[in-house]
């Protein structure tokens, strides 16, 4: 009986060999598909002659490449993480008021700063964290409910303080300089990544991912009741605090960079359980490659598909709103066939 | 024999609450003992399963497990020592059945590491005991009420404790899964495991029982040997309504008839 088992994780293993053979074509695709010289790949002679079309590869595309790829990829394993860890297939990793916080730090360095990439980043970055402490701060002095509804409610309430808070810097920023930059910078977008961007956020998005994908089989364990984790030997609150910041950081951290970015991390990890099952232990790999895959696409169309960039965040939630009402509406296929 | 569990002079008050559960509560339970604790609603069970289980502490009085106080256990020891299934286990995601029971093994996996070969076969060994082997790949959501306790009861099983808690684990079933949970649980503890479950169904607990503990109000009114305990007075005293016990083919049918 356990042979069907085994053959299901060997399907799972060959599934996840393909997505990863897959994305690492796609880096390299999308390193070479540009507008240079019209809609098109660069081919290996004109990379090899071109000193023009070198630069642009290795100093603006490869990075940019890459930062699609982290960012497709840690959003979708904090949202895997986070939907375990609070029990809801529904959690997405900006909710405890990580996105609203990091646009909130985000318009501030823009009134106060101008458009300096690093009081951005670093502003953004410390909303959002300042948005889960205010969260968690919250959730412990609600009065009624579990611990998974208190926080829900005051990510709810810290979301919308924070965006209230943007609202007003909108209205009284510059029409003509502040407010465009705010707007872009809430619609999501890698047009501005550099290298040192995507270094500066490594040390806390490796970290982060690395210890989500060591604690993923545990991640089963913590989506259960607070009794049967507990009888089963684990420390409910202090793992699921452990996985949380590492959720939380790895989001804030590449959301610093790319602006508000939604869906990515909400409709992964349902594509991901589709093809390979609940267990985090199969599911959260494929959902990290699949993440990766995602945002990379969704960035090639944004940069290339019109002579203007389209912004990143109007793109997924696009095509992951269409691919969300597609998989809420069809039969899961993986379970019930196997029998 | 010697008692597995000991609970001496436990005070439980819930935080907040004005009236405390237990007060110089005391209980022993004997090594590899079927014990059935009957009581009204409300009266404390399922506060004294998560009391033995190290999920609630008492603030005075001492819990002893294997002759060892509950606190000197680390809680991975504990883990393999007493297991539960707990009254409502919702699961929130779609987990194989197999999936779901292999978290039984989680006392015996470190926190960053993954279950090996031989913990599959140990949760495939424990569903094929409850006899749902078959269903090992089939989604949790999509199995029946019985199924579904037995995978519940499976999935405490790998956990190979020495002491099983059940909490109500037959509530809700028709008379047929009822009587399929009873006899799994019979030859588990015919197998040496300590089974110690809470009910509603006095003949339930009748027929399967070595050990009765009667509670009300937070009080042990006894405990002992179905035999001794399951007397009109006692039950009626306990449930605080006239109940008839009947002996019929060696069973002992307890009942409230009704006026």
């Amino acid at each position: 009986m356990s042979a069907v088992y085994h053959d299901y994780n060997h399907r799972i293993a060959r599934q996840l060999r393909y997505l990863a053979v897959g994305l690492l074509c796609l880096l390299l695709l999308s390193a070479l598909w540009g507008r240079y010289s019209g809609v098109s790949l660069l081919s290996p002679a004109e990379l090899w002659h071109d000193p023009l079309a070198q630069r642009l590869v290795m100093t603006l595309r490869l990075p940019r490449v890459l930062m699609a790829c982290l960012l497709g990829m840690g959003l979708a394993a904090s949202g895997s993480t986070l939907q375990m860890i609070f029990r809801n297939p529904l959690v997405e990793p900006g909710f405890l008021g990580v996105s609203q916080g990091a646009a909130f730090g985000a318009a501030c360095a823009i009134m106060l700063f101008g458009t300096v990439p690093f009081a951005v980043q670093g502003l953004a970055l410390f909303f959002a964290g300042l948005g889960v402490v205010l969260s968690y701060l919250l959730a412990r002095h609600i009065r009624f409910g579990g611990w998974v509804l208190r926080l829900v409610l005051s990510g709810i309430a810290v979301s919308a303080l924070f965006a209230s808070g943007v609202g007003v810097l909108k209205y009284v920023a510059d029409p003509l300089t502040q407010l465009p930059e705010i707007v872009f910078w809430m619609l999501g977008g890698l047009y501005a990544v550099t290298w040192s961007k995507l270094l500066s956020i490594l040390p806390v998005v490796v970290p982060s991912l690395a210890v989500i994908l060591f604690m993923r089989w545990r991640l089963n364990l913590l989506s259960m009741g607070e009794q049967t984790a507990f009888s089963l030997g684990a420390a409910p609150t202090r793992e699921r605090a452990i996985a949380l910041a590492a959720a939380v950081g790895a989001t804030a951290a590449v959301v610093s960079v790319s602006g508000v970015v939604g869906w990515v991390g909400l409709i992964v990890p349902h594509m991901a359980r589709r093809i390979a099952g609940s267990d985090a232990q199969k599911s959260l790999p494929v959902a990290l490659l699949m993440g990766g895959i995602f945002a990379l696409v969704c960035d090639n169309v944004a940069r290339t598909l019109l002579a203007g960039e389209i912004p990143l965040g109007t793109l997924t939630s696009l095509f992951g709103a269409g691919l969300f009402i597609l998989l809420m509406t069809t039969a899961n296929p993986w379970l019930r066939s196997t029998t | 024999m010697n008692a597995i569990i000991a609970l001496e002079a436990v005070h439980f008050t819930y935080r907040g609450a004005s009236q405390h559960v237990f007060a110089d509560l005391h209980l022993s339970i004997p090594d590899g003992a079927f014990a059935v604790i009957l009581g009204p609603n409300g009266t404390g069970k399922t506060t004294l399963l998560h009391l033995i289980l190290g999920y609630r502490r008492p603030q005075h009085g001492k819990v002893y497990l294997a002759g060892v106080l509950q606190e000197h256990y680390t809680r991975r020891e504990m883990s393999r020592l007493v297991g539960l299934v707990p009254q409502d286990e919702a699961v929130a995601f779609d987990f194989s059945v197999l999936d779901y029971t292999l978290l039984g093994r989680a006392p015996y996996i470190g926190p960053l590491d993954m279950p090996t070969d031989g913990d599959v076969r140990i949760a495939m060994e424990a569903l094929e005991m409850v006899g749902v082997a078959h269903l090992c790949m089939r989604s949790i959501a999509s199995l029946s009420g019985g199924e579904r306790q037995l995978v519940i009861i499976a999935r405490a099983l790998a956990q190979q404790p020495r002491i099983l808690l059940l909490d109500e684990p037959t509530a809700h079933l028709d008379l047929s899964n009822r009587n399929r949970i009873l006899h799994v649980l019979r030859t588990l503890n015919q197998r040496g495991t300590t089974v110690v479950m809470t009910s509603h169904d006095p003949v339930a607990a009748a027929a399967v029982a070595n050990f009765v503990v009667l509670m009300r109000d937070g009080k042990v009114i006894e405990a002992g040997q179905p035999e001794e305990v399951f007397t009109a007075e006692k039950l009626s005293a306990t449930y605080g309504v006239p109940v008839r016990v009947l002996r019929l083919e060696e069973q002992i049918l307890a009942f409230n008839p009704l006026s």
